[in-house]
Order: C-alpha cells, then structure tokens, then sequence
C-alpha cells in the first residue's frame, strides 16, 4: 500500500531576524530553516552572533526585526518558559546544576511541574536506559564528572518531552569517547523526531555528526551547507571568510636566523575545573623581533596558556619554559617582568587592571619593583607615588585621553585604558612581550594604535606572542603562525604560506598535515 | 518591587557625603523612636550627643573610651579591606589582655622600665597567635574565618575565666575572682596636660591611638603590603597577575588585626584596671567593627569614627543618669547608624529603580 | 535527676528554636548574626503582651512578631540591598539589643504570667519520660514540632528543595527562573520568627520579669549550634542538650568537686565546632552535608 507523501513542513523558519546591540548588529537579516527530526549544526566564530540567535531562539532576547516560525505557524518567543512550552529546549555550555543537590533533585528543579521525586527517579532510570545516558538519580551532582553532569542536563531537556534540543559547544569539555557517546544520543534523538541544533565550531565533528550546516560570520548567514556534500575546507573558507583576502598581511617572511629568545617546551596543564581546558604538550619558539600569533576560537586554552606564560600559574617543570635559553618555567610573574618579559593579559578590568585604582596605582601594579631600591626594608616601602613621572609619559606617549592627569581607570573608555595597559608595559622595553586579545572591545583608532606600537617593538628586537581570536589581526601583525584547538598548538607556520582557509580548518579542528603549507615538523600526535 | 542597577559612574562625592547623610539620618530615626517609646526626644539627644563634650574631663573621657575602639579597628581595617571577615577581634583582644597580665604577674617586685614595652610584645604576639587559628584554618582548609572567629571568641572569654579563677588567682582577694594588681612598672599612668593637668581618666596609652593611626595610613597607603592588601581586597585576579600572594596576605592581615587587638586589650587593662578580672572587654571587639565601617575602612576616619562612637557610648552612660534610659540603649543609635551606613556602601555604586513586571531587552 | 534532666530541657527549648530558625536562613545562603537581637526583641514583645493583657498566650504570637520584624529589617538590608552580611547581622543585633533594652525599661520589677503546663493525656503517665516530655508547656511542644516540620520541610518538600538550591547555587537558581530574593526573605522572616519564639520562650516560661541581656548570649550559642549541627535540623537537637547539659553540667561538677575546671567543659563544644568546620571545610564529596556554598555572599543578579 503506498504511502502518500506528505511533504514535511519546517519545524523552525527564521526569516530576517535582525538583533542589535547599539551600534553593534549581532544578526543581520538571519534567514534559518530547520527540518524536522535533523541534526543541524550552527557554525561560526567568536562574535559571528551564533550566541545572539540562539538566545532569541530560548526566549532570552527578542529580535528587533524579522519573525519566528514554529511548525508552520508565526510564534513570538517571550521567554525560556514559553519556549520550553513550545518545545524548545537547550543546554548551555556552562550548566545550571546544583552540586550538593542530587540528581533527581537538579533534575526535578528545572521542570516546570514535576512529578513527585520518586516517579521524577522512576522516568529518569527510564530515559537514562532509553537513550543511554547512564546516571544514578541519587548521586549528588557534586560528585559526577563534568560528561556526567551534562547528562544531567541533557535529561532535564529530555524529560520535558522537546522537538528541538539545541546544544552550545557540548564537546568543549568532553573527552573524545564520551563525545562520541553523546553523538549516539543525538543521532537516536533525531531518529525519534527530535530535532537537534549543534552549535560549534568543531569540523570534523559537524561533518561526522549532522546533516545541514549554517554557517554565520559577522552577524549573516553566509551559507547553508550539506556536509556530506561539501568538505572541512569549504565550510572553513565560509566560516572565516574572503575578507582575509582583502586586508592588510604581514609581508616579512619568518626570520628563522634571529636567535631564539623564548621557548616552550612540552608544556601539558591539566584542566583545574570542570570548564577548563587542558593544556597539551605545547611546543613552540619565538625568535628575536618576530610576532608569534597564535589563533583560535576562545574557550580552546588560552586563558590557561596565558597563565603559564605570565607566572600565575606554575610549570611543574621549570624547563617547560625558557627564557635566553634560562629555565623560568616556575618563576612568579614579578620575576619574569624582571627579566625584561611584559604581559597584557585579555581581561583589562579586574586582571590587567584595577578598575578602582587610579592610574598611577596601576602602574605601580606592575612597576613596584622598577621604582623601589633594593633591601627588603626598601622594597616594603614602595608605593604608588612613586609612578608619577611613569604614568605621565605613558598618557603622553600613547595619547590615553583623560579625564585629569591620575583617574580612576574605570573612568577611561576601553580603547584608551587598553592603550594605557599596552603602555605600560612598552615603556618597560621588553625583550618579550605577551598579548592576549589587545584590540578587542577596543575602538578602531586606539586599536591601529596598539598594532603599529607591536610592529613596532617587533623591529626593535623583541619577540612577541600574539593570542588573539581576530584573524584579520593575526594576519596583518604575524610572522609565523599557531593555531589552538582544544589544548593543541599546532607546529608555527610561516604566515606567507598560510591561507586563511588554511587557519580556519585548524581553528576547526583539523590536524596540520590536512593543510596546504608545509609546517616546521610533522607529527602532531592527539 | 525594588530592583538595582549599577551606575555607571559612581560620583566621588557620594563617598564623602554618605556617612554624613547616615549620620543625619540616624539621629531623626533614633529622635522618632525615642519619641515612640514615650521618652522625650531632645532631652536625650542633648544626652547622648552634647553632654559628653560639655565638659573637659568628659572630653578626656570620651578619648579614653574611643582608645581601644581606635586600635582595634585599625587592624579591622586592613582585613577587611583584604576581604577577610575576622570578627574574633573580641577573642584576640581577651588574649592579649590575658597573655600581659600573665607575664606581668611573673615579676611581682620589678621596676624595671622594659615591663611595659615587653607586655606590649607578648600582647600583640599572643593577639597575633589567637588569630593565627583562623589564619590557619582558612588558608590549609578552607574553612570559613567568619565562623572560625567567632567561635574562638567564646573560647578566649572562657579562657580568661578559667585563669582569673584559677592559677593567676590573688589568695588575698576575699573570694573575689581577680589577680593580684600588676606591678606599678605594668601600669599605664595617667596623663597630664601641661597647663591643665590630669584630666579624667586620660591615659599615655591614648597617644599610642593616635600615634598608630597615621602609621597604619601610612601603612595601608605608603608600603607595599598595604598595595597588596588593597589590591587582593579589590581584585584578585590582578593581584596575581602582579605577582602577590593571597595566602600570605590572608595570614598577614590576621596576624595584624590580631596583634592590634591584642594590643588594645593590654592597654585597656594596664591603665583603668591594673588587674586582670574574667571581664575585661565590654563588646569592644563588635563596636570595632563599626567604627571600622564607619570610618569607609580608612585608616585615618578611624579616629573620628572611634570619637563618634565613644561618644555615643559615654552619652548613653549620662542618659541612664540623668534620664532613666538603660545604657544598653546606646547600641539603637549605633545599630541604626551601621545600617545606614551599609545601604549608603551599596547605593554609592547601584541606584534604586522601582520594577513592575521583568523588563526584556 | 529528673529535676536536672528537666532544668537541661528548658534551657535548651530557645536554643532549639533559635537555631532551627538560623539554620533555615543559612541554608538559603544567607548569615544573620543578628540572632540575640531578634531574640531579644520577642522577650520583650512577649512580655509586654502578657503584662499587657494578662494572658501568656498573647506572648507568643507578639513574640514571633517581634522576631520577624527585626529579621525583616535585616533583609531589606542584607538581600535586597545586597550589603555585607555580617555587619548587617551585627548592626541588627546592637540595635535589637538597645531597642529592647529601651522597651523593656518601663517593664521592670513587674512579674507576668507563665505558660502553664498542657499535659498529653496517656503519654504523660510513662515514667520519667511521660514528666519530662509530655508535661510542658505550648512552646514546648511547639519547639519539636517546628523541628520535626523542618526536618521533612528540607528533606521531602519542592519548597525545601528549592530553598537548598538556593543556598548551594544562587546563580544556578537564578538562571533556571527561581527568585533568589523571595526565598531569601521568606527564609530570614522565618528565622525571625523561630528567634522571637526562642526569646519569647525565657519570660514566658524560665524567667517570669525582664532583665536586660536576659538571653545571655543564647543567640550566639545558636549561631555555633547551626554549624555544630552542619545544618542539619536533626543535629540541632542532639548539640542544644549538649551546649545545653554543659551548662547544668558545670553547677553539678561544681558541687561535686570536679577536677576538671568548668569553663574548659564549656569551650569544648565551641572547639569542636571549629574542629567539624575544619572536616567538612576539607571534604571534597559532597554527600557529606557540607557548609552552603552561597553561605554569606550576597547575590548580584546579571554577574
């Protein structure tokens, strides 16, 4: 008996979502569509605006302009509540979960009318057999692992019964069996019906796993893909995008002659909590007056690697990490800006800077022991007064734009405190100089600034180690080349070699021999 | 319902003006409730708040009380400002009495003048060490230093009575709980004004008040470990970026608020007591607490938030007199005063909005 | 002996209530220090109603009022104004104290009426336990009764549940759409009123006049009671007789001519308060009742 075909609608159209923030438009004229019972994935980099849609999409922000439409009919998204009525429903990247509590209980909480928490324990045994995502419902959830606590979430979704499960990053903080346990689950979800929306920026993951892809980049949809009939490259290309073709790249090559001023070396750093991300085996040199950029998508390690590299966080191996060919890998950060090494750690308010000190105070905060003389009794005797005439010619020499001559620093914009911080550790002369996400939140004329000020001191001589996820910043200021993805550096290529097709498969994920360029040494293992 | 929202650019004069207002604010309310209660409002503010400073020695008085407060509070200062909660400062100040008295009574017949400069030692180390407890049991096993604190302080109070009554007990005391008086090179002496003479009960231990708040401003302001604190206190994170421990500056401030305390202590009975008895603080280690609010945990407002208080402290003393009102009343003004005091720390940097239903953006 | 056990009982009924109430708030992650003041304030309330109206009943109900006027106070400072929690604390009981004390002056020298003993018929007859136990007053009662409630209320109820969320994850609890502030201050207004039940208690029953200070410090033995207990309401019984027993436990070895000296019994209840911190500070499982992780911290929502 034959079947009649019913041509199945969309379970979500997104037509025109347009969403802005200021000045700033996170989606621009988003058109989405989302069939029933598929695993689509959202791909794109920091700041494309996948976050922004998918807020929309649970009912956290409403779009300015351009509508929702739910199984064929127009649908307004208020809240999480009426988007979990709806049948949406998600799971963050970073959980909601109570650790003292137990399962059963975390579960029952995020219900919006729970059962009684022994039949809530019965349908939990039942789901967590169903779909294979063994959890004990009594276990307090402080004890589990961080794949088991996701399983906790993913079956507060799954008990309210959804059509849509959307899933940001889930895999950043799984280890590779488990994500591939939770492909299972996700591929018997969209059997059953259950659509899943994937967010990452993982390739051969959304290529392994799903079905469509949409790719975002700077707040549009930049295309919709099959993976199965397109390839990691194409789906890189869009995700970076041709405007790399356009800017402004680095035209020196890779000066490998110049002596090698800094090195690390099989640097490995487990993970300290739940959402970190371990660090492993990195290697790489920074020669003399070359800029080292090191790209990737933010949540792949560098905060972590920052620490190392700054002293707040201690090798076990104090040769992991070598300065002038001298073991620093367990020297404090003061002892490494003693060595003429400066820091520009990502995060300007409350860790480059003190937002409530005043700016003299915040050059003391790295200047202390430039301005006390030696002896303990005089070292203990420093103070921030002493900065004065330092700070002065800092805000002369950078053109921080102030208030008065010794604000607080929250009272300078971003760009100008940026350029202050960047200051203060130019006028040091350093002979290595790590940055971490200078331009970002910064406006375009105090961020030119900073990347001619890093050009700059890269032909004085010193090396320089950019982290940055901004690939048009990495390519105009770089030399050679790393990419970070999950805790993995790949081997520094020469920036002349790389496309950003190239960086983009990294940044995805892929491993250095997948790529055009021929790299220093083969051999990454996973 | 009242919802709070940063401001995005908290006005300095808030900071100067704040406890001003509180103050204000403070004396209508307690005016209204005395009103309340049947009492007659202007008569006891001209009690509480003018009488003290009607007469010299009465001035001298009000110093003399707002001596312990001062250096208790000073070392509160630096913990507070570093984030740690210590409200044991009660307990350290009870060692520091205990542990002088205790060495003082070794050397019953000395005249020697290192007596007083060695009490002051073993009261700061003994203030210190108490301290230390907490110190230790924050930062090796994370426990919480507000409950850790406040329990010693108990024990210290138990402590002290246990000793009075038993083996620094003076036989001659007709059954009394006391020790023998400490030798007169332990006792702080009174202290005369040239011109004036002794006024009150004024003490030399009240220079040391005075004298150790511009140090510990200088402390706080001018040295490096006063940066850290501050720094720790404010943000961490940048703290290490800089290279500093919180660890050690977690220790350090206890052991310094600690040693303040027990410094406090010492002088407190050295110079109106001349013995140890099984009371020897009257809540000094709470009221410090806010005095050190009081004074926006500035070093240098200590000593007019310590006036402040020790003036309402003496005017409560009056008020019994002259009005019949119980001394414990004192504690309505100062009670009003920190919460006032306490909503202005937190409307200096959010203001008020009135919400209706949840605003979406 | 049943006269000691029974003197052991009475001191610790407001111990007991006062402690239950102080665990409840805790365990939605707020301190209030400012127990001996909200106690206090239910002494005096309770009896100035009964010497008031001349009926010991009335005690009661402007006892817990009294309390949660006071705990009231203390939230619109600590939860909505998000200020520091211990000053806050200490600022309600400095001024609870005075106040009080202010109240309470036209009171003294007049004696009230005490709750008179209900006797449970048939349970009353068992030897000793029947006397002890079933022949008390209202409060009495009442105190086991709010234990026994608190118990199943945090173990078996969503309000439980959602009010231990609250105190392990404020943001969590936030972030799933729970109102931090609401549970906050329904949870410190109910401390309010257990602390004014527990001050009532002392005129009411143990001590017919009012004396500034007539709490002697219970407040704070409770506050040690809630963390000698790791807040569990259960516990809290068992450290009530013990803080309780030492107390009686002192006269007797007084008069008995004990070696060791009573004041080192009595610190050692505070020291092994510090010694169960320190243990549950160290665990890293959390099956074991550890302190509530939002203990103290003000909750800024959008951080």
């Amino acid at each position: 008996m034959a079947q009649k075909k019913q041509p199945k609608i969309p379970l979500l159209e997104a037509r025109g979502i347009t969403k802005s923030f200021g000045d700033f438009t996170a989606n621009d004229a988003v058109n989405f569509t989302l069939e029933q019972g598929t695993i689509h994935a959202l791909l794109g980099e920091n700041g494309a605006g996948k976050s922004t849609f998918v807020k929309m999409l649970y009912g956290v922000l409403s779009p300015d302009q351009g509508q929702f439409i739910w199984d064929g009919k127009a649908a307004s998204i208020a809240s999480p509540k009426a988007a979990r009525a709806m049948g949406i429903a998600m799971v963050f990247q970073h959980f909601s979960l109570f650790p003292a509590l137990s399962v059963a209980e975390n579960i029952a909480l995020a219900l919006d009318d729970a059962p009684s928490l022994k039949d809530l324990s019965v349908r939990i045994r039942e789901a967590s057999e169903r779909w294979g995502l063994a959890i004990d419902p009594d276990r307090p959830v402080g004890d589990l692992s961080v794949g088991e606590q996701q399983r906790v979430e993913i079956l507060r979704c799954l008990l309210q019964d959804p059509k849509l499960l959307i899933m940001d990053e889930p895999t950043s903080v799984l280890t590779p069996q488990e994500s591939e346990r939770l492909f299972d689950v996700l591929r018997r979800l969209a059997k059953e019906g259950c659509a899943v929306l994937y967010i990452s920026h993982k390739l051969d993951e959304i290529m392994a796993l799903t079905s469509k892809a949409t790719i975002l980049r700077g707040g549009k949809n930049v295309g919709d893909v099959t993976p199965a009939k397109s390839s990691t490259r194409a789906m890189a290309e869009l995700m970076v995008g041709e405007k790399v073709d356009w800017i402004e790249r680095q035209t020196n090559g890779a000066n490998t002659k110049a002596p090698v001023v800094f090195s690390v070396s099989q640097l490995s750093r487990p993970a300290d909590t739940a959402f970190a991300t371990a660090l492993k085996s990195i290697s790489f040199d920074v020669h003399e007056g070359e800029i080292l950029g090191i790209a990737g998508i933010s949540g792949n390690g560098q905060d972590e690697l920052t620490e190392a590299l700054t002293g707040e966080w201690l090798c076990p191996d104090a040769n992991q990490i070598s300065f002038q060919s001298q073991p620093i890998g367990r020297f404090t950060p003061h002892a490494r800006r003693r060595l003429a090494i400066e820091m520009v750690p990502e995060e300007r308010n409350g860790h480059a800077a003190v937002t409530d000190m005043t700016l003299v105070e915040n050059t003391f905060l790295t200047h202390f022991e430039r301005v006390t003389e030696d002896g303990f009794i005089n070292k203990m005797q420093g103070h921030p007064a002493l900065c004065e005439e330092i700070t002065a010619s800092i805000i002369k020499n950078h053109d921080v734009r102030t208030p008065h001559h010794n604000p607080m620093a929250r009272q300078l914009s971003g760009g100008n405190l940026q350029k202050f911080i960047m200051g203060r550790s130019l006028i040091t002369a350093p002979r290595l100089m790590i940055v971490a996400q200078p331009t970002w939140g910064v406006d375009v004329g105090a961020a030119t600034m900073i990347r001619r000020n890093l050009l700059a001191l890269a032909d004085q001589g010193c090396g320089i180690i950019l982290i940055s996820q901004d690939l048009e910043e990495i390519f105009s200021l770089s030399t050679r080349i790393a990419v970070l993805n999950a805790g993995h550096l790949s081997p520094p290529q020469s920036a002349i070699d790389l496309t950003a097709e190239d960086v983009g498969l990294l940044m995805g994920g892929a491993r250095a021999s997948q790529t055009h360029a021929p790299s220093a040494f083969e051999g990454e293992q996973a | 319902m009242i919802k709070l929202s940063p401001r995005t650019n908290p006005s300095p004069w808030l900071s100067v003006l704040s406890p001003v207002i509180a103050i204000i604010a403070t004396l209508v309310m307690g005016a209204l409730i005395f009103t309340l209660l049947g009492y007659n409002a202007g008569e006891s503010l001209y009690q509480f708040f003018i009488s003290p400073l009607s007469r010299l020695d009465r001035i001298s008085d009000l110093v003399v009380k707002a001596c312990p407060l001062i250096i208790i509070a000073l070392g509160l200062v630096f913990c507070y400002r570093a984030n740690i909660w210590n409200i044991g400062a009660e307990g350290q100040f009870i060692l520091g009495a205990l542990a002088a008295g205790a060495f003082a009574l070794q050397f019953p017949d000395t005249t020697s003048p290192l007596l007083l400069p060695m009490m002051v030692l073993v009261a700061m180390i003994a203030g210190a060490a108490w301290a230390a407890i907490a110190a230790l049991c924050k930062t090796l096993f994370n426990a919480n230093e507000i409950l850790v604190t406040l329990m010693l302080s108990y024990v210290a109070a138990l402590l002290i009575d246990v000793m009075v009554r038993g083996p620094l007990r003076d036989p001659m005391a007709f059954g009394f709980p006391l020790t023998p008086m400490y030798p007169d090179a332990g006792l702080i002496t009174r202290m005369p004004i040239p011109g004036v003479g002794y006024l009150g009960q004024l003490h030399y231990g009240v220079l040391i008040a005075f004298i150790l708040a511009p140090i510990a401003w200088w402390l706080m302001h001018r040295t490096l470990p006063g940066f850290q604190v501050r720094v720790i206190g404010s943000a961490p994170r940048a703290g290490r970026f800089a290279g500093f421990s919180s660890v050690r500056t977690t220790i350090g401030v206890l052991l310094f608020s600690g040693a303040m305390a027990g410094l406090a202590g010492m002088i407190e009975v050295s110079a109106n007591i001349g013995q140890l008895q099984p009371n020897v603080s009257f809540g000094y280690g709470f009221t410090a607490i806010i005095v050190a609010f009081l004074a926006r945990l500035n070093p240098l407002g200590v000593i007019a938030a310590g006036l402040l208080i020790a003036m309402a402290e003496l005017g409560g003393d009056n008020a019994q007199i002259a009005l019949g009102i119980p001394k414990v009343v004192t504690g309505l003004f100062k009670g009003i005063l920190l919460f006032f005091l306490l909503a202005g720390a937190t409307l200096q940097h959010y203001k008020i909005e009135w919400a209706s239903r949840k605003a979406r953006s | 002996m049943s006269a000691l056990l029974l003197t052991v009982l009475a001191t610790s009924i407001p111990l007991l209530l006062a402690a239950t109430g102080e665990l409840i708030t805790e365990r939605s992650g707020v301190l209030n220090l400012g127990v001996e003041g909200m106690m206090l304030m239910g002494a005096v309330a309770a009896l100035a109603a009964v010497l008031y109206t001349g009926n010991p009943y009335t005690g009661i109900l402007t006892g817990a009022l009294a309390g949660m006027a006071a705990a009231l106070i203390f939230a619109f400072f600590a939860v909505t104004l998000m200020t520091n929690q211990v000053a806050t604390g200490l600022a309600l009981t400095i001024f609870a104290t005075g106040f009080s004390g202010l109240a309470g002056a036209p009171l003294v020298g007049k004696t009230a009426a005490s709750l008179p003993p209900l006797s449970i018929p048939l349970l009353d007859q068992i030897p000793i336990i029947g006397e002890l136990f079933f022949h008390q007053d209202i409060l009495f009662y009442m105190a086991f009764a709010l234990i026994m409630a608190t118990s199943l209320f945090l173990r078996n109820s969503r309000g439980g549940m959602i009010l231990r969320a609250v105190g392990d994850n404020h943001d969590s609890a936030h972030a799933l759409g729970y109102s931090v502030q609401k549970v906050r201050w329904m949870a410190v207004a109910f401390g309010g009123i257990c602390a004014g039940l527990g001050g009532a208690y002392i005129p009411l029953v143990l001590t017919p006049h009012w004396s500034e200070g007539m709490t002697a410090g219970r407040g704070w033995i409770a506050l040690a009671l809630v963390v000698f207990a790791s807040w569990i309401p259960y516990r809290i019984v068992i450290g009530a007789l013990i803080f309780g027993g030492i107390t009686i436990m002192q006269l007797a070895g007084q008069a008995r001519g004990w070696a060791v000296p009573s004041q080192v019994l009595s610190m050692l209840p505070y020291l092994a308060t510090i010694l169960a911190l320190v243990l549950m500070s160290m665990r890293s499982s959390s099956s074991f009742i550890t302190v509530p992780a939002c203990l103290g911290k003000p909750f800024h929502p959008g951080n």
